[in-house]
């Protein structure tokens, strides 16, 4: 157990609690902006005609909180847990850790007041207020430097996948922010900033929040498993795959616009060409799960990276076809999009991210789970409303797509829509209601007596009765 | 040697984004960059129509906020709308950009070209992700002023079926378009006003001079 005490050592408990905390307090901002959108579009919004309540500032408020107060903090909380764990060695400081934590919270927040008083910047994703823009790459830098000095201080001289993925996802996180930010903004017009636009949503998504969710999870499922990963080899061709195919996609957002038509085939190719490379990450997951399946009825963490993974399968096969120029005559700009986005971002990391939380919060609470019967709520409620909301969505984009081609009258289109969107709502408030469960369960940890001395020691799932 | 943060962080990290720079935003850039960019002043010298009929249907709104409608008055007013489209996020449900599929030219008009966005008023550029309601790039000849008014301060009065907010706050006290509501309306009523009419043949023909 002397490795227990060196890491407990080296991990600052209180910034990975802080970030895991401040992430699913965003959480609930992002789900409650979404649930009155989705009122909006039913013609039940319950504060019409109020300025700062409008429903398409808080679409924005949606997406802003999702990137940078949902992702962000819980990336963060895991990065602060692995690295020293994976590198032997601290980060730069506790301090400025904690510095870093608080200014980055005030970004967010101010982001989002921001947003709500009309100051939004029109680049999605990147919705944060331009004056803001500058300062939120300030904090980015100062938190890559903080945990890019155990990577560069490290003792053992091979790097684990998970440290490649993070070292290159930090690089990239940086040159995206900027470029997304500034060069649509203030030097690009038109198509050119709309190629830029392109490259920038598509690269936040692939260059870093995929980065940070692939090395998360090969280093959370080894650690669940007490098994190596299946394959090192295939795991480092997914990466350099990643890091060749993915910045090229971008403009697969703006297909059929009048950017020339070589780079939409470019963009095109190089995103079927990526949907090969994720199925190493997918072949690497099931095989190294090989053996072990058995671990799903018992461990509700492996279980979110269970899940996670068929959504990825789902999502990166539905990717390589509605990439085509066949398939984006009939669903651009409908609600099949709204339903991949989500799939991908919730469904794919945001079920890992809460398999992470799932794991890391009876180690920093020193308690075992409150109730397995309240996380088993939560698992069941959150995949089967996000499933629902991605049928629906998905049902409701090929009904608008269609009805479009065929010239039926705008209005109609939304009428089509009304049961989906119906659906749609009812998948949201499952989903909420689910994390009303995780929440209570959580607080319900901490409340209770110390039963386990050692924060990192082995946490036996509390008394589970048969597992559901 | 090669299992370092340096080679990892300048090769993939640093080398890959260029690389896919230089292909997907630089190659394209070398051929858009070749349509002069234009300003406001250059792309709509003149005040439209919609913005004098909006300085004789509301004047004493329209003087407060934009005194007589003089060119510079109806590119302030752009301006505005432009901004304001941002701030309210109406690119989240509006596109403006018509794509050569889908029957697109038929319903709104003609496709988009990469020349009509090269100007002041697509820095940063809007053309949209999503369609809830439909395009506005061609939105000029659409509907009428009035309609226009009535739509912003309650969507549901003109198109019951509507899922769009009203827009209050584009409106004054007396309930009349305050300098937001004549700009978003000015806007609305310009966006592809540089485009052909479907009636512009029966025009030169002569046989209908509406």
């Amino acid at each position: 157990m002397s490795t227990v005490g060196a890491s407990q050592k080296i991990v600052d408990y209180t910034v990975v609690r802080a970030h895991l905390t401040a992430g699913l307090f965003f959480f609930v901002v992002v789900l409650f902006t979404g649930l009155l959108y989705g009122l909006q579009l039913q013609q039940l919004y319950p504060f019409p005609g109020i300025e700062i309540l409008s429903p398409g500032r808080l679409r924005m408020v949606h997406t802003n909180a999702a990137a940078y107060g949902f992702l962000v903090n819980l990336f963060a909380a895991c990065l602060y847990w692995i690295i020293p764990r994976l590198t032997g060695s601290p980060t730069l400081s506790v301090t400025f850790g904690r510095v870093i934590f608080w200014a980055w919270q005030l970004i967010v927040l101010s982001a989002a007041v921001g947003i709500l008083l009309g100051e939004a910047q029109a680049v999605e994703w990147g919705e944060t207020p331009t004056w803001i823009d500058p300062v939120a790459l300030f904090g980015a830098a100062l938190l890559i430097i903080n945990l890019t000095v155990p990577i560069a201080r490290r003792r053992d001289r091979n790097m684990y996948v998970t440290l490649w993925y993070y070292s290159a996802g930090f690089v990239w996180l940086a040159l995206v922010y900027a470029m997304g930010n500034f060069l649509p903004q203030y030097v690009l017009p038109g198509v050119g900033g709309a190629a830029v636009v392109g490259l920038y949503i598509h690269d936040l998504v692939g260059l870093f929040v995929t980065p940070m969710g692939w090395g998360l999870m090969y280093y959370m499922v080894p650690v669940i498993l007490k098994k190596p990963i299946w394959s090192h080899t295939l795991s480092l061709v997914g990466f350099w795959g990643l890091a060749f195919f993915y910045p090229l996609q971008g403009i697969h957002h703006f297909l059929f616009s009048p950017i020339p038509m070589y780079a939409q085939y470019g963009a095109i190719i190089s995103t079927i060409a990526i949907e090969i490379v994720v199925f190493t990450v997918i072949v690497n997951f099931f095989m190294t799960l090989r053996g072990s399946a058995d671990m799903l009825r018992t461990n509700m963490s492996l279980r979110w990276f269970y899940a996670g993974m068929v959504m990825y399968f789902t999502t990166c096969f539905q990717c390589a076809f509605h990439t085509t120029l066949t398939f984006q005559k009939v669903i651009h700009f409908t609600d099949w999009v709204v339903a991949h986005a989500h799939l991908v971002m919730f469904g794919v990391f945001g079920f890992w991210l809460l398999g992470a939380v799932d794991y890391l919060w009876p180690r920093l609470a020193g308690n075992a789970w409150y109730s397995w019967r309240l996380r088993a709520w939560h698992f069941w409620g959150t995949v089967l409303g996000l499933v629902l909301m991605f049928g629906s969505l998905t049902i409701a984009g090929l009904v608008q797509g269609n009805l479009w081609a065929a010239l039926a009258p705008w209005e109609q289109s939304l009428i089509g829509s009304t049961p989906f969107w119906t659906a749609r709502t009812v998948s949201g408030v499952m989903i909420i209601g689910s994390q009303f469960l995780l929440f209570y369960n959580m607080w319900m940890t901490t409340r209770r007596p110390t039963l386990v001395e050692e924060p990192h020691a082995v946490l036996v799932d509390d008394a589970a009765p048969a597992p559901v | 040697m090669h299992e370092r943060f340096t080679t990892v962080a300048l090769v993939a990290g640093v080398g890959c984004f260029a690389l896919a720079w230089c292909l997907e935003a630089w190659l394209p850039l070398t051929h858009i960059g070749r349509i002069p960019v234009k300003t406001l002043e250059e792309l709509a010298p003149e005040p439209t129509e919609t913005f004098l009929e909006l300085a004789e249907l509301y004047p004493k709104s329209f003087k407060r906020a934009y005194g007589e409608p003089t060119a510079d008055a109806f590119h302030d007013s752009l301006r505005h709308a432009r901004d304001t489209y941002i701030a309210e996020g109406c690119w989240h449900c509006h596109s403006q950009f018509v794509r050569p599929v889908s029957n697109e030219d038929i319903r709104f008009g003609a496709v988009s070209t990469a020349a009509e966005y090269q100007n002041e008023m697509q820095l940063p550029q809007l053309l949209g992700t999503r369609r809830v309601g439909p395009d506005l790039s061609r939105s000029w000849n659409k509907h009428s002023t009035d309609w226009h008014v009535a739509h912003f301060f309650e969507p549901s009065w003109v198109v019951p079926t509507t899922v769009m907010p009203n827009y209050r706050w584009f409106f004054d006290e007396n309930d009349e378009p305050n300098r937001t509501g004549i700009a978003m309306v000015t806007y609305v009523m310009w966006l592809g006003s540089w485009t052909e009419d479907w009636g512009d043949e029966i025009d030169e023909a002569g046989e209908n001079d509406s």
